[in-house]
This record gives structure tokens, sequence and C-alpha cells, in this order.
């Protein structure tokens, strides 16, 4: 067993597709580095913090992008979003099985300011049109710094999100809560409160991701050549189930005796024993969510 | 004395006895706090020049002696390096630095145990 969580972007490339069937896009040799950094006496990366290129998967040609979470956080900024959008419109030209995203991110690369928001609303379009066009676009997520802020949305526009329980997903990362709302409303420091309110197991209970795995490279490869074919389409229909859902969620009674939120809430969502959760392995906890 | 904000480019170059022949570029290691990526291409001829962007400014005596060991454990001809640093410790640049070279083709990587 291998740690997804452990493993550099491009390590999981090399063990999630097919044994050398990654072919890639502007790589490194090509210097396709950051026009913003060098200003700010920040070092560039000669990939920008992500590898893309197509690879088969099972044998079915893939697309596929992988953030690196040690640089920069997988901060988005104008190259590196440029690159995923790039990928995405060349799968709308090329429809592969599938576009595979292996976030990790922080979200927006401040440093990049309004040129890096922009990359990443660019990455939700291109995201939103490939899914329209058929073509499946899975996000695995896995790595030790999430997928949060902007990637946090990207993720969720996508078909099909695979996260083990190591992962996190969400819109405001830890720091950023307790920085705007205080250390009452939100604990950063506090890994378990942040696991079970961002986390994999929370996401899949929640129904958020589609699939929960454990954090090893081989059930991730296994969860996405299951998700090659799991088109969702985005209808009318689609979207008011989300958003019935959603309000739902909001109008949901949750504990007022000061008790933990995120228990309440699966408890409320149906899930036996829901203070057991965070001492449940993935597999245990996969057996709970309610059908 | 201030220390002026921005990046120092560092430039080295070696004459090598051990070409390293036509190869894929090779690329370790991650930008990231107190690490580097080291890139490897080849170039011809008989040298082995080192271009390194580093955040960590006024080390260049440290460079000069780190490469000039490296120098000596593969004395690579037809290498270009390039290096993007941000303060990885003299260790952790040896380090890399051989983790790229076992990349390279056989021939290059000299006599192994």
């Amino acid at each position: 067993m291998i740690s997804y969580a452990e493993c550099s972007a491009r390590e999981r490339i090399a063990q999630l597709l097919d044994a050398g069937s990654f072919h890639e896009w502007l790589p490194p040799a090509e210097r396709l580095t950051s026009p913003h950094l060098a200003q700010l006496g920040v070092p560039s990366s000669f990939d920008d913090g992500v590898a893309i290129g197509r690879a088969k998967l099972g044998g079915l040609e893939v697309f596929v992008a992988a953030q690196e979470g040690a640089f920069m956080g997988g901060g988005v900024g104008e190259v590196h979003g440029a690159k995923l959008v790039g990928l995405l419109r060349r799968a709308l030209r090329d429809r592969p099985a599938a576009v595979l995203l292996l976030a990790e991110s922080g979200g927006v690369r401040l440093h990049e300011a309004n040129a890096g928001l922009i990359a990443v609303s660019e990455v939700m379009r291109a995201v939103l049109d490939v899914r329209a066009a058929g073509v499946p676009v899975v996000v695995l997520i896995g790595g030790a710094n999430g997928c949060f802020g902007g990637m946090g949305i990207v993720a969720r526009c996508a078909d099909h999100i695979v996260m083990s329980d190591v992962g996190r997903l969400a819109m405001s990362g830890p720091e950023v809560i307790e920085a705007s709302h205080g250390v009452e409303e939100f604990d950063s420091r506090d890994r378990a409160l942040v696991w079970r309110t961002t986390g994999g197991k929370h996401r899949w209970l929640t129904g958020d991701c589609d699939a929960l795995v454990e954090d090893d490279v081989a059930a991730f490869r296994d969860a996405a050549i299951d998700a090659i074919g799991a088109s969702k389409p985005v209808s009318l229909a689609t979207l008011e189930a989300e958003h019935a859902l959603l309000s739902a969620r909001l109008r949901d009674p949750l504990a007022e005796d000061g008790g933990d939120d995120a228990i309440a809430l699966w408890t409320h969502l149906g899930i036996a024993g829901a203070d057991r959760v965070p001492d449940l392995d993935v597999a245990a906890v996969r057996a709970l969510r309610p059908a | 004395m201030t220390i002026p904000a921005g990046l120092e480019a560092l430039d080295f170059s070696f004459t090598g006895t051990r070409p390293a022949g036509a190869f894929a570029p090779v690329l370790v290691g991650v930008v990231g706090s107190g690490n580097l990526e080291v890139l490897l291409e080849a170039a011809g001829g008989d040298g082995c020049t080192v271009r390194i962007e580093t955040s960590a400014r006024g080390f260049g005596p440290i460079w000069e002696a780190v490469l000039g060991d490296f120098h000596e454990r593969h004395p690579l001809a037809g290498v270009r390096i390039a290096i993007n640093d941000m303060g990885a410790t003299p260790a952790v640049v040896s380090l890399r630095l051989d983790q790229a070279v076992a990349e390279l083709p056989a021939a290059a990587q000299g006599a192994r145990p």
C-alpha cells in the first residue's frame, strides 16, 4: 500500500495511471513559469505547481492534471490555472473517457491576486463545459493540503468526487474561518474538529463526495476507474435537486445544547451511533451512509 | 547593509569527463520551504552548467562548495542543470542532485557499488 497523501503530484500520476502511459503537455523543460512570483522574491516552479497531460487508465485514454501541494500549497496562479483550462478545453475537442483532477490546493495563489481569481473562474467554466459535453470530470482529493477555496468550488462543479478519510474539502479553510469569525467559532488548531467538518468521512456522510476510499493510491485508482462513465449531465432538474438538498440542510434543527455540530448533523441525517464516526475505519463509515 | 528584495540568480560551470549523452529531461524535488527542484537536461559539449534561482540571498560561496563536491562525485559532461530553491540546506541540495543523477542513463552515473 502506498499512501496517496504522502506522494508528490508526479508520484501520484506515475502510480495511479497505467504504468508509463503519461504523456505530459508543457513539461518542466518548457519553463512555463509564473510571471508574478519572481517580482515578489518568491521562487518559481518549472511546471507552476501542476502537471497536465494524457494517459491511460484501465486501458482507456484519460486526461489528467495533478496539483503539487508542496509548492505554494497548490495555489492556483495565472499559469497554473491556464494549464488546467487548456487541458479541459482540449478534452472538449478530443473527448477522452474522463478528465481526472488530482486536486490539492488551498485555492487562489494570493501572490497573483486577480490573475489567480480569474484563472479559477475560468477553470470552473471549463469544467462545466466539459461536463455538458458528456465527458466526466472526476476529482480526487487526498493530499495533505486538502482542497479549499476556489478549488473546493471547482471540485463541487465536477461530476464525481473521490476522497480519502484524510482528504479535506471545503470553501474557506480552517485558518480563514478562525481569522474572520474568531477562535470561539472555529479553532483551526483542533485537528479533530477540522476533520469532522471538512474531512472525507464527513463529506461522505453528507453526500458531498461520491466515493470514500482508504489513503492508498491503488484505492484511488480503482475508484477513478469506477468513475469513468459516471457522467452526470447538468440539467435544471439536477440543479433544483441540489438546491432542495442545500435548503433542507440549512433548515436542519441542529443541537442547541452546545454539543458538537458535526455529530448532531450526522445524527439528524439518520446515521446510527454518529458519535463513533471519528473512531471508525473507512469501510465502517462507508456502510453508514443512508441509501 | 540591506539586502534588496527578490531572488538571487547564480551561475556556475564545470568541465566534465563523463558524457551524459542523450536523455529525456529529469525533474526531482519540489519548490517548497527548505526544499528545491532540480532539472537536468542534455546539452552537448563537455560542460556542466548550473543555473540557480534562490530566495535565500547571499549564499554564493556555499553553493560553490556544494556544487564543487557534486562535480567531484559526478564529473558530468553535456548537462545543463537548473535549480529553483526555497532555502534548502546544503545536505538537501546534495541529496537532490544525487537523486537527479540516479535518473540518468547508466553510463552517466559512473561506477556504482
